[in-house]
C-alpha cells in the first residue's frame, strides 16, 4: 500500500501548492484591484485610521485631522475657515473621494508616499503609530482671506489670483461662492450627502475651482497680449501712433466695433500706443491685432502660458484664443472678445510675466512637504516657464499699465504704492451684464505681487459694471493685504 | 511469568508493549524534542497574543505571559500523557496541533474584540467566543488523552469496525431525521444537534467512526476490489457489484447535500472514501470512477437545487452576487492585508460575517498576510504529511489505511474550506481544523490526532510483536508455550 500512500502524499502536497497559488493570485496579483475595489470598506476606514497630515501656509493651520471617539473612523478632517481656503485645500470625503491639494498631496498627507518610506519603517520599529506626513502652502493667509471677504462679503460671483512674479509661488486663489469643506469631510455619509446634493445642484457652482478651471472671456486685459505681440514684430513701440477712431468698420462684415461708451481716443485722430492702452481704446487694438495677424498673437499667447497644461500641483484649464475664420474675428479677438478665453490663473501668469522682465514662472501652490517631526521632505523649486518678451518689452507694457492704472478708478487706492494695471470689461452674451477684469502687479518699480480678479455679471453695479468698479476694489484690497503683512 | 523470562526469543513481553529493553536504547523516543517544539509553539502563540494587545488593548501586558504559561501547562500536560503511554510517537505532531490551536485562540480572541465593538455600535449582546474555545481545547486534550490510554493498539478498533459504521452512519444522519427543535436550520444547514445550551455537530465524530469501518472494511475485502470485471478502452473495469460500496458513499454523500444541504461535509465524506479505496487497491481507475460520479453529482445537485447555485453564483461572481457579501469582504480582507498582512490587531477581520467560524483563514490572510496563510497552509502540510508519514511506516494494513484516511480527511477538509474563503472553489461550510471557533470539531481533531499519535507510535515502536496481538491473547499464548516446553 505504499505506492498509493507516496501519491496521496504527492497530491496533498499538490492541493496546497494550487491554495498557496490561489492566494498568492488575491493578496499580490489581484492586490491592488481589491483594495481600490468601490466595495472595499477597509480602504475607507484604513485612511480614517491613521491621522492625515496637516495642511499650513505661512504658520496657519489650514486643514487638520482631529481624534474622534468613533471605533470605525478614528479622525475626523477639519477646515479652519474652510470656506475661504477650500480652492486650495480641497476636501476630504469618504463618499465622494478628495479634491484640491487633499488629492493632489494625498500620497504624502495620507502617509504612503514614498519620501516617507523610511519615516514609516523609523515608525514602524519605534512603535509609534503612522502619521501623514504635512503640507506647507505658498499662501499667504491674510491675502487669501481678504480675497474671499472682498467677494464673498459683497456677495458677488467672482475670482481671485495672486501671485509672487519672481517665484511663481501662488500667495491667493479665491473662489465666490465657495463651499465648507468640513461639511464633505463629516463622519455621517447622510450628512455628506446632504452637503454634496446642496452644492452640486447650487445655480452658482460653488463646487468649481474659477481660480484654475472657469474660463472667462478677459476682455480688455488680452489687450496686455496684443500689445506685447506687436511690440515684438518691431513695428510698434511705446509711442507708436495708432487710430483714435470711437468705431470703426470690421472688414468685410457690415458691423461696427466701438469704444466703450462711443469715445474717442483722445483728442486727436490718433493717439500713441501707451494712450491707446490707457484709456483701453477698443478700435486701436482690433487694427494692431488686423495688422500683426493671427499667427502673431497665437505665438505671443502661448508663450505667456496659452494652450499649456499645468500642474499647480491641481491642473489648470488651458486658456486659449478659439478658433479665429476672418479678419473680422481677428479684430475682436485683438481685444479679448470673440472665442478668446482665459483663467483668471492665466491672466494672473501674464501680469506675473510682465512684472519679471517678461520671464514666465511656473505657478505653484506647494512650497514644501513635510514628514509628520516636521522635517523638510521636499520643497518646491521655482521653475521657469520660458521668456515671453524681452525685458526692454515688458518694461514698456509696464510703463503703459503704470499709466492705465491712472484710468482704472480711484477706490481702494494705496497710498505710496504705485501699480501697474489693466482692466477689462467682457461682454459675454447679450442682456447679460459684463464681467469685469483687473490684473496688475505692485509695486510697479519692484513687483512683489501680481494679481488678477474676475467678477462675474457686474458685480453689485449691472450693466454699467466695468472692471475699474467692480474688479479693481478687490484686487487692490489683496495688494494691500500683502504688502502690509510682508507677503 | 515464568515463560516470558525463559522465553529466548526478543519477542514482546506479555505484559504490554513498550516494556521492552533491548532496542528501546537504541531508537530514540524523541519525546525531547518534542517538548522543545512545544515550548516552541507556546512562544509564538504568546507573541501572537502580546501583538493583539500592543495593537488593541484590552488587557494588562502582565496576564499575558500568565496565559501563556497556562498554554504551555495545558499541552505540557498532553506531552506527559504522550510521553507515558505513546513514547515513540512522531514527535512533531503534538507541537503543530499546538501551534495552531494557540493561534486560532490568539485569532478568535482578536475577532472577538472586533466583534464586540460592532455589537456595541449596535447596541446588541456579545459574548466571546474564546473563553468557551478555551474549555474545548482542554476538554480536546483530555479526550486525546483518554484515546491514547484505552487505544493502546489501534488494530483493537478493526474488531469493532461494524459498529463504528453503524455508530457514524447514524450519527450522520441524526441531524437530517431529527425535528428542528433539537436539530434547527442554521444559516441554511442542518449540522447540529441542539441540547439545551449544549450544540455539536455528529458529523465530526462521524467522520472518525467511519474511517475507522472504511478502513477495516476495505483491508478485509481488498480482494474483491482488485478482481478485473470488463476491459474496456483498455482499462480494467472492476465488476459491476463491487461497486457497491463506492455507489453506496455516494449515494450518502447526496443524502447529505439534498437533507442537510451541506456540500462541504458530503465532498469531505466522497473525497475520504475514494482515496481510501485507492490507498486499498493501488488502483486508479476508482479515482477516475470516483471522480465522474462525483462530477455527475455536482451537475445534478447544480440544476435541481437552488442553494447549490447561489453558492456557485457567489463563488464566481463575489462582488455583484446576493450571496457573495461574504466573500467579496473576505477577499477585500485578504487583498488589504497583502504579502506582510496589517499585524495582528491591526485589519478588520471582524467585517467578514462568521469571521471566527468559516472565514478564520481570511482573518488570518488578512493580518498575518501571505506570508502568514501560507506559514499555516504549511504546518498543515507538514501535521498531515506526519500522518502519511506514520502510515508507510507502520506495519500493518488497518494500520497504513487509517493513518492514511485520517491524514489525508484532515487536509482534504483543509482545502476544501481554504479553497472556500480564497474563492478557488465554491464555498462550502467546513471548520478549519484546530483554528476555527466550535468545540466538535476541536474535540474530533483531537480525536482523529490521538489515533494519529497511536499509529505514529506503533510504527516507530523497536519492538513489534510478529503477530498481531488481537488475534492472540497473551494468556493464550503463554499456555500454548508452557505446555510445549517439557517435551
Amino acid at each position: 500500500m505504499n505506492k498509493p500512500l507516496r501519491r496521496v502524499a504527492m497530491a496533498m502536497m499538490a492541493m496546497i501548492v494550487l491554495l498557496l497559488a490561489n492566494a498568492t493570485y488575491v493578496q499580490v496579483i489581484r492586490a491592488d484591484a481589491l483594495r481600490n475595489h468601490s466595495g472595499n470598506s477597509r480602504t475607507l476606514y484604513q485612511q480614517y485610521s491613521t491621522p492625515r497630515g496637516q495642511i499650513i501656509a505661512n504658520g496657519k493651520l489650514l486643514a487638520s485631522s482631529e481624534a474622534t471617539d468613533s471605533e470605525r473612523f478614528k479622525y475626523k478632517r477639519e477646515y479652519a475657515n474652510g470656506p475661504a481656503f477650500a480652492p486650495a485645500t480641497g476636501y476630504f470625503s469618504f463618499v465622494y473621494g478628495r479634491g484640491g491639494i487633499e488629492r493632489a498631496e494625498n500620497e504624502v498627507l495620507s502617509g504612503t508616499a514614498d519620501s516617507l518610506a523610511l519615516n514609516r519603517l523609523q515608525r514602524m520599529f519605534s512603535g509609534q503609530k503612522q502619521q501623514g506626513g504635512n503640507v506647507e502652502l505658498t499662501l499667504n493667509p491674510a491675502m487669501q482671506q481678504t480675497a474671499y471677504d472682498q467677494l464673498a462679503g459683497s456677495g458677488v460671483r467672482g475670482s481671485v489670483v495672486a501671485l509672487n512674479p519672481q517665484d511663481g509661488s501662488i500667495l491667493a486663489m479665491a473662489n465666490s461662492p465657495s463651499y465648507d469643506p468640513n461639511r464633505l469631510a463629516s463622519l455621517s455619509s447622510d450628512e455628506q450627502q446632504k452637503a454634496w446634493n446642496e452644492l452640486s445642484e447650487a445655480p452658482d457652482d460653488p463646487l468649481v475651482d474659477r481660480a484654475t478651471s472657469t474660463l472667462y472671456p478677459p476682455g480688455s486685459t488680452f489687450k496686455l497680449i496684443t500689445a506685447a505681440a506687436a511690440l515684438e514684430t518691431g513695428k510698434y513701440d511705446y509711442n507708436s501712433e495708432v487710430t483714435a477712431k470711437s468705431s470703426i468698420k470690421l472688414p468685410k462684415v457690415d458691423a461696427q466695433l466701438p469704444n466703450y461708451g462711443g469715445a474717442t481716443c483722445g483728442t486727436m485722430p490718433t493717439a500713441p500706443l501707451w494712450e491707446a492702452m490707457a484709456r483701453s481704446c477698443n478700435t486701436a487694438f482690433a487694427e494692431v491685432a488686423g495688422d500683426i495677424g493671427e499667427k502673431k498673437l497665437r505665438e505671443t499667447a502661448r508663450s505667456f502660458g496659452f494652450g499649456q497644461d499645468l500642474d499647480i500641483p491641481m491642473g489648470v484649464e488651458p486658456s486659449s484664443i478659439g478658433d479665429i475664420e476672418n479678419q473680422a474675428q481677428l479684430y475682436q479677438s485683438g481685444i479679448g472678445q470673440f472665442n478668446v478665453r482665459m483663467t483668471p490663473m492665466q491672466n494672473a501668469m501674464v501680469a506675473a510675466a510682465i512684472a519679471n522682465d517678461g520671464k514666465v514662472m511656473k505657478p505653484h501652490l506647494v512650497e514644501k512637504t513635510l514628514a509628520p517631526d516636521m522635517s523638510v521632505l521636499d520643497r518646491t523649486d521655482s521653475e521657469e516657464l520660458g521668456q515671453a518678451v524681452s525685458p526692454d518689452i515688458a518694461h514698456t507694457i509696464r510703463d503703459m499699465m503704470i499709466k492705465a492704472e491712472q484710468y482704472a478708478g480711484d477706490e481702494g487706492k494705496i497710498s505710496g504704492v504705485q501699480i501697474a494695471s489693466k482692466t477689462g470689461t467682457a461682454e459675454h452674451g447679450e442682456g447679460k451684464d459684463p464681467h469685469g477684469w483687473y490684473v496688475a502687479f505692485a509695486p510697479a518699480e519692484n513687483p512683489r505681487i501680481a494679481v488678477a480678479a474676475v467678477v462675474e455679471d457686474g458685480g453689485n453695479v449691472g450693466a454699467d459694471a466695468t472692471g475699474s468698479k467692480i474688479a479693481a476694489p478687490v484686487a487692490r484690497a489683496v495688494i494691500r493685504a500683502g504688502l502690509q503683512g510682508g507677503g | 511469568m515464568a515463560a516470558t523470562s525463559t522465553n529466548p526469543d526478543n519477542r514482546e513481553a506479555p505484559g504490554g508493549p513498550g516494556k521492552g529493553t533491548g532496542a528501546a536504547t537504541t531508537t530514540p523516543t524523541r519525546r525531547g524534542t518534542e517538548l522543545v517544539l512545544l515550548a516552541f509553539a507556546a512562544v509564538i502563540v504568546t507573541c501572537a497574543l502580546t501583538l493583539v494587545n500592543l495593537n488593541l488593548e484590552s488587557q494588562p501586558p502582565s496576564q499575558i505571559l500568565y496565559y501563556g504559561l497556562a498554554f504551555l501547562a495545558l499541552f505540557g500536560l498532553a506531552h506527559l500523557a504522550v510521553r507515558r503511554w505513546a513514547p515513540y510517537a512522531d514527535p512533531l505532531i503534538l507541537p503543530l496541533v499546538a501551534f495552531l490551536n494557540g493561534l486560532g485562540l490568539v485569532l478568535i480572541h482578536r475577532i472577538d474584540i472586533g466583534n464586540a465593538a460592532e455589537a456595541e455600535r449596535a447596541g446588541d449582546a456579545f459574548s466571546p467566543a474564546a473563553p468557551s474555545q478555551v474549555l474545548y481545547t482542554a476538554l480536546g486534550l483530555v479526550l486525546l488523552a483518554l484515546v491514547l490510554v484505552f487505544v493502546r493498539d489501534h488494530r483493537t478498533l478493526a474488531k469493532y469496525s461494524y459498529t463504528c459504521g453503524l455508530v457514524g452512519l447514524v450519527a450522520l444522519a441524526l441531524p437530517a431525521v431529527l425535528p428542528s427543535v433539537i436539530a434547527p436550520n442554521i444559516n441554511g444547514a442542518k449540522l447540529w444537534i441542539k441540547l439545551g445550551p449544549l450544540s455539536f455537530q455528529p458529523a465530526e465524530l462521524a467522520k472518525i467512526l467511519l474511517l475507522i469501518f472504511f478502513a477495516s472494511f476495505l483491508v478485509s475485502k481488498r480482494e474483491l476490489f482488485t478482481t478485473a470485471g470488463r476491459r474496456f478502452l483498455g482499462i480494467d473495469l472492476p465488476r459491476a457489484r463491487d461497486l457497491a460500496p463506492v455507489l453506496v458513499a455516494w449515494a450518502a454523500s447526496i443524502g447529505i447535500v439534498v437533507l442537510e444541504r451541506d456540500l462541504g461535509t458530503s465532498l469531505l465524506f466522497f473525497g475520504i472514501v475514494l482515496v481510501m479505496i485507492y490507498i486499498a487497491t493501488e488502483r486508479a481507475v476508482w479515482i477516475a470512477i470516483g471522480i465522474s460520479l462525483f462530477a455527475a453529482g455536482c451537475l445534478a445537485a447544480y440544476s435541481l437545487f437552488g442553494h447549490v447555485q447561489q453558492r456557485v453564483d457567489a463563488w464566481l461572481n463575489p462582488m455583484t452576487s446576493d450571496s457573495g457579501y461574504q466573500l467579496s469582504e473576505a477577499l477585500f480582507g485578504m487583498a488589504t492585508g497583502g504579502i506582510g498582512g496589517s499585524g495582528l490587531g491591526g485589519g478588520r477581520p471582524a467585517i467578514v460575517p462568521y469571521a471566527k467560524n468559516d472565514f478564520i483563514l481570511a482573518a488570518a490572510a488578512e493580518e498575518l498576510g501571505l506570508l502568514g496563510l501560507a506559514a499555516l497552509l504549511l504546518v498543515y502540510l507538514l501535521l498531515t504529511a506526519r500522518g502519511l508519514r506514520a502510515a508507510l511506516a507502520v506495519r500493518d494494513s488497518f494500520g497504513k489505511l487509517l493513518a492514511g484516511g485520517l491524514g489525508f480527511a484532515m487536509l482534504l477538509q483543509v482545502f476544501v474550506i481554504a479553497g472556500g474563503v480564497t474563492g478557488l472553489i465554491p464555498l462550502t461550510g467546513l471548520t478549519t481544523p484546530f483554528l476555527a471557533a466550535g468545540g466538535s470539531s476541536l474535540v474530533g481533531n483531537y480525536v482523529l490526532v490521538g489515533l494519529l499519535l497511536r499509529i505514529s507510535d506503533a510504527s516507530r515502536r523497536p519492538q513489534q510483536p510478529s503477530k498481531p496481538q488481537p488475534q492472540q491473547p497473551p494468556i493464550a499464548e503463554a499456555h500454548t508455550e508452557l505446555v510445549e516446553r517439557p517435551r
